[in-house]
This record gives structure tokens, sequence and C-alpha cells, in this order.
């Protein structure tokens, strides 16, 4: 059986120069627990600016929680969350909210607030934190909506939109504030090959012309493969990660059985579930 | 080419200012400053910006943020192209700029060139639609139907829901029927888990609610019966009023508000869920699987807990009789018994079993046409406690004119 203890690297978690961009968020020995229960732990990783970092794994390895731990919604039980070389978890709650006006996060099913208008979705980030008069706020309503091609729906309300269509204004909302950080939650999940392929294309168009940083958490190996330029692999039985590198990397080179076989998509001869 | 005016206006570093300087091949739009739309009201820019002034000598000074001249020339623009190299920092309020301008030069027939534009600007650029004006308002709602349109409207769906009421009513009395050849499909646990939550569950709320009735009632008819040596007829208007009235109206009014308005968010949270859908798939039917255990607890547990009330109804009016007027517990009690007959029971009993169908119907009813939002799971709750109380209300309305008919 092979070592889980020291993940497979096909890169320094930790390199500075590398890539795109230094790191802009980096996790240092982090465990992420709900009471008791450890869901991963020993986690290592540094997201660069400008890339696109996918956080992988089986189904409940805790990909999501992860993903809750960088965005404020799960302290670590133990280690270090730097963002941009500060500790998110130094500061008070007040700080906290500055940091998270850098976040912008779409949620797995989009999360909008089921009682406003796209429009209105958008729309309340922007009054609740910035001084623009309400002409100001309207034009940037729009300007995001149409850049995720919903301009057309900016009255209606989410009971009335696609899952596709709720994705697209989900990302709209988390634009709203021209975060510098972006995370996506299973972006793909639930929606067709086309309209997933689209969304790709949005969110390399996103990060190219705003510069900005995506964590994106997804089993979508198209997706990945073509988005993605860096990420980690988590393991829900060792319950830490075991492989970091691009989802490219990870697929032709990484000689973790599991991994591999995730990656190649094929069945891992030791994993005893149908 | 002719240099820019400066506008009047005088213009911090970071303020952005656009002017439009025209050469030979075309115009150029140069841009300068700080473009960040989350911090400042940044300049709007129109076809006007660009055929108004195109022809004559003037310079425009645009919306507050910002600055535009235009320099003097004679001959129209044909095509506009961006300068960006003053731009010290910037986010999609640029873009939103931008994309007025283009939307500008579209309707003005003049060509608006992306090419000098950097790439991540013409990137972004090319993501949003050519032709299309943003729309006027972020909150712009749909057109309100006219008034009388609306009483209309509101009038016809009150029909068509008593008639829906009416159908899912014949529907569980159908199911209930099914009971006795056990083919209802109402699961036991569902039934029993609706009694213990309308039922056991709600005995605290009924008995504190009863008890202060009572009390307030016997505080009352004493402080007036006691000018007139009549104290010992606070038994009988306690008794009267909780048998007749108010242990029915009271416990149902609770019920419609604890257990009607959790039913209706419980269904409806399931038809947020697609779960009544996966119901109707399997052919299950919604009236025997939901709403008959739902309506069953209800008509079971009203008479018991319309019971209930009145003794601790009367117990509350027995504790201030006692304490404030001069009569002995045995008075009381006789008091209380000659009262009230056994019609005004059996017809407090009538009320309370229909309150529960009642409660149980519209509850469940209100929950299975709320939308499928978490908001809507709130609205289908406050329509419930709303519609129960105002409901069992005018049922009693009802209940005293049939009361007074038939002379009980």
């Amino acid at each position: 059986m092979q070592d889980r203890s020291s993940p497979s690297t096909l890169h320094d978690p930790h390199a500075t120069e590398t890539g795109p961009g230094g790191p802009v968020l980096t996790m240092k020995d982090v465990t992420l627990a709900f009471g008791p229960k450890i869901i991963q732990s020993h986690i290592d990783l540094s997201v660069r600016r400008g890339s696109i970092f996918a956080v992988m794994g089986g189904s409940g390895c805790g990909k999501s929680t992860l993903l809750k731990s960088m965005i404020g919604l799960l302290r670590p039980s133990c280690g270090t969350f730097m963002l941009d070389g500060e500790d998110y978890w130094a500061g008070n709650d007040r700080r906290r909210t500055e940091l998270n006006h850098r976040f912008g996060v779409l949620f797995q099913n989009g999360a909008l607030w089921s009682s406003m208008t796209l429009g209105e979705n958008v729309a309340l980030p922007l009054q609740m934190f910035t001084a623009l008069d309400s002409a100001s706020i309207r034009q940037m309503v729009s300007l995001k909506l149409a850049l995720v091609g919903l301009l057309d729906a900016i009255d209606l309300m989410p009971s009335e939109i696609s899952g596709g269509m709720r994705k697209r204004a989900g990302l709209a909302r988390a634009l709203a504030l021209d975060p510098d950080i972006l995370f996506f939650d299973e972006p793909s999940a639930g929606l067709d090959p086309i309209t997933s392929a689209r969304l790709d294309d949005l969110i390399l168009n996103l990060r190219d012309g705003l510069g900005a940083t995506i964590v994106i958490v997804s089993h979508e190996l198209p997706s990945l493969f073509r988005i993605a330029d860096d990420g980690i692999f988590l393991d829900a039985v060792s319950k830490r990660p075991i492989a970091h590198g691009s989802p490219k990397q990870l697929r032709d080179r990484c000689t973790d059985p599991q991994v591999h076989a995730f990656m190649n998509r094929q069945r891992n001869e030791k994993d005893s579930r149908p | 080419m002719t240099e820019p005016r400066k506008g009047a206006l005088p213009a911090s570093a970071d303020m952005p200012v656009w002017s439009i300087v025209r050469g030979r091949d075309g115009a150029s739009l140069t841009l300068s400053g700080r473009w960040i739309g989350r911090e400042t009201a940044l300049p709007r820019f129109t076809a006007q910006d660009l055929t108004a002034n195109a022809s004559r000598e003037t310079a425009r000074t645009p919306a507050p943020g910002g600055r535009g001249d235009i320099a003097p020339s004679s001959p129209a623009i044909q095509r506009l192209a961006c300068d960006l190299s003053g731009v010290s920092a910037w986010d999609t309020g640029l873009i939103a700029f931008l994309w007025d301008v283009r939307q500008a030069c579209t309707e003005a027939g003049i060509r608006f060139d992306s090419e000098p534009l950097p790439s991540p600007v013409q990137r972004l650029l090319g993501l949003l639609p050519e032709n299309a004006r943003p729309a006027q308002g972020a909150s712009r709602r749909k057109g309100r139907p006219a008034f009388l349109e609306r009483i209309g409207g509101g009038f016809i769906a009150m029909l068509a829901e008593t008639g829906a009421i009416a159908a899912l009513a014949r529907q569980t009395m159908q199911a209930s029927l099914r009971i006795l050849s056990r083919r209802s499909g109402m699961r036991r646990s569902d039934l029993l888990n609706d009694f213990a939550s309308a039922g056991p569950s709600a005995l605290l709320i009924v008995g504190v609610v009863n008890f202060l009735i009572g009390a307030i009632l016997a505080f009352v008819g004493a402080v007036q019966l006691q000018k007139f040596a009549a104290g010992i007829y606070v038994a009988s208007l306690v008794g009267i009023a909780s048998v007749r009235e108010m242990a029915a109206v009271m416990t149902a009014i609770i019920m419609a508000g604890r257990t009607g308005g959790a039913y209706a968010a419980r269904i409806s949270t399931m038809q947020g869920n697609e779960e009544i859908d996966a119901l109707r798939v399997f052919g299950i039917p919604i009236s025997s699987y939901l709403v008959l255990p739902a309506v069953l607890s209800l008509v079971i547990t009203m008479p018991l807990l319309y019971l209930y009330g009145c003794l601790i109804g009367m117990l509350g009016g027995y504790v201030v009789a006692i304490s404030m007027l001069d009569i002995t517990s045995l008075g009381y009690f006789h008091q209380t018994v000659i009262a009230f007959g056994p019609g005004q029971f059996v017809f407090g009993l009538v009320k309370s079993i229909v309150f529960g169908a009642f409660i149980g119907l519209t509850s469940c009813r209100i929950g299975m046409k709320a939308g499928r939002s978490a908001a809507d799971v709130g609205i289908a709750a406050t329509r419930a406690v709303v519609i129960g109380i105002v409901g069992v209300i005018a049922l009693d309305a009802v209940f005293a004119v049939i009361a007074n008919s038939v002379g009980i």
C-alpha cells in the first residue's frame, strides 16, 4: 500500500514565482473538523494569483468543506489560512468582512435570494457596500448580467429560470463587487455538456478579463482538464490531500493509484464500493 | 490631429475623465484616471455625445465623476478608437462605460474599433451583446393589473380555491373511508406523528391560554356581578362561555397558528424539494399520504383539546372566583353544572371537529399550492395561520346563527 503520509506533489505547493503570479491564498497544515469528526487534515496549498485552482476528490471527501473554510464559513480546527500574507482568522469580524469583499462565491445551486429578481440579487451587494447612486447600480447590474448572458432575464425571479441560468445568475451576483478571488462550488454539476462548455469559456474569459484568481470545486474531468492550471486532490479514506498539481499533470504523471483511477475515470482495484 | 480641449471642471489625477480627439482617419476616445465602478459613479456615454456634438464646437461635461470634451472639427466621425493609456486602474466600471460607447457608436452608425484595447478589456467586451441597451431598472417589475381587474381576479381565485378545498375534502373523505378496508395509503407512523404534534405537544399552550381566558372572564364577571350580590353567577358565566364559545374558538386559533402553519410550511418545503412531484409520479395520492393524517389528527385531537380547554377554563374561573368572592367550592361546582345542558356541550364538540377539519384542509391546500422557493415557505405558513384564524372566527359566526335558529 502506498504511503499516504506525504502527498504526491507535482509542484511545490508554496512556490511563489511560478505561473501567473505569486500566492494569494495559502493554507498551512490546516485541519477541518465538525466537532470531533475530522473531515480533512494536513492541508497545505497555495493558490497563485490569476490561476484557476481545482479542488478535486471523490464524493464525500470534504471538497465543499475545504471551500467553506476558504470563504470564511468554517474556521479550521488548526493550521493557518493566509490571504495575501494576512492571517484570515487573526483579525476580528469586521476585518474578516472586509476581506470577504475580495471574494465572490458561486454556490452549487446558485443560492439566489428567492424573494428577489435576478437584478435585485446582483444589486443588493452594491447597495449594501458601495456609495453608488441607483443609476450607477442599475448600470453595473446590467453589465454583470450581460456578461453572463442574462440581461433579458433581469426582472425574472429565480424560480422562473432554469438550473443553468441560475448558475450564471449566481455568477453575476458573485461578480457584483468585482472580487479578485472567485470560488465556484461544482459549477458544471447538473448542466448539459454544451452549457457546461459555455460556462468553462465564461470562467476563462472572466479570469483573463478581470485577472481574477479562481478556486473551483468540481468532479467534471473534461472541464477541469480544460480550465484548471493547478489543484489539490483530497482523499476520503486517509482524510488528507494525496496529490498536488494541475488536473492534466495528475492524469498523466501521478503514480497514486486512486488519483490515477479518478483522473482517468477508471475503477480503483482497491476500492470495494460498487 | 486636434488637441483635446480641457474642460472647465478641475479634475484630480484619479478622476475618471474622457475626451474625444478627432483626426483624419477617425476619432480617438481617450480615457484617463481611475475607472473603478464600485468607488465612484462613472460617466455615462450616449449616442448624443457622438452625434450632437460631433459637428459643433462644444465641450461636454458629463455626469459626476467624469469630464468629457469633444474637440472642434468639421467632418462627421466615421470610426472611433479608444486610448486607455492614461487609465491608472480599472474594473468592470470601465467595461460598462466602453459598452455604452460601443452601443452609442452602433446607434450613430460609427465603427467602434476595439483592436487597440488591451486583451482583457477586449475579452470582456466580447462577452457583452452588441446592440442591447442595458435595461432601465434592476427592480423593474411587470405591469400591475388595474384595480377592478385585481378585484375580479381575486374573487375568481377565491371561488376557484374554495372549489379546490372542497375537492380536497372529498378526496380526503374518500381516503378516510378506505381506512376501513386498509387501502387508504396512509402510513400509521405519519398519523401518530401528526397526532403527537397536534395533541400532547399542544396541551401546555392550550391549557395556559384557556386557564387565563377563564380567569379573565371570572374577574370581569365578578367585578360586575358583585354589585348586584350575584357573584355566584360567575360560575355560570365562565361555564357557558367556555363550553359554548371560548374553549372551542381559542383552541382552534391556537391550533391554526401552531399546527396549521407547521403543516403548510412542511408541505411547501416538500413542494420545493420536488417530494410532492415524486409522490405524484409514483401515483401515491397526496390526499391519502399527506392530507389525511394531518386532517385526521386534528379532527381527533380538537374535540379532546376542547374538553380539556373547557375544564381548564372553568378551573381558571374557579381560582379567581374563590379568591375574590365569598362562595364555596361546592357552590361554584353546583352552579357550573346547572348552567349549561348537554346540547351546548355537543354544540361545542361539533364546532371543534369542524374547526379541526377546516384548519387541516386549508393548511394542507395552502402548502400544496405554494411556490418552490424559501420565501414561498414563509408566505405559505403565514397565509395558513391568517386564513385559519379568520376562517375559524367566520365559521364560529355561522355556528352562532345556526345555534340561534335551532334554539341551542
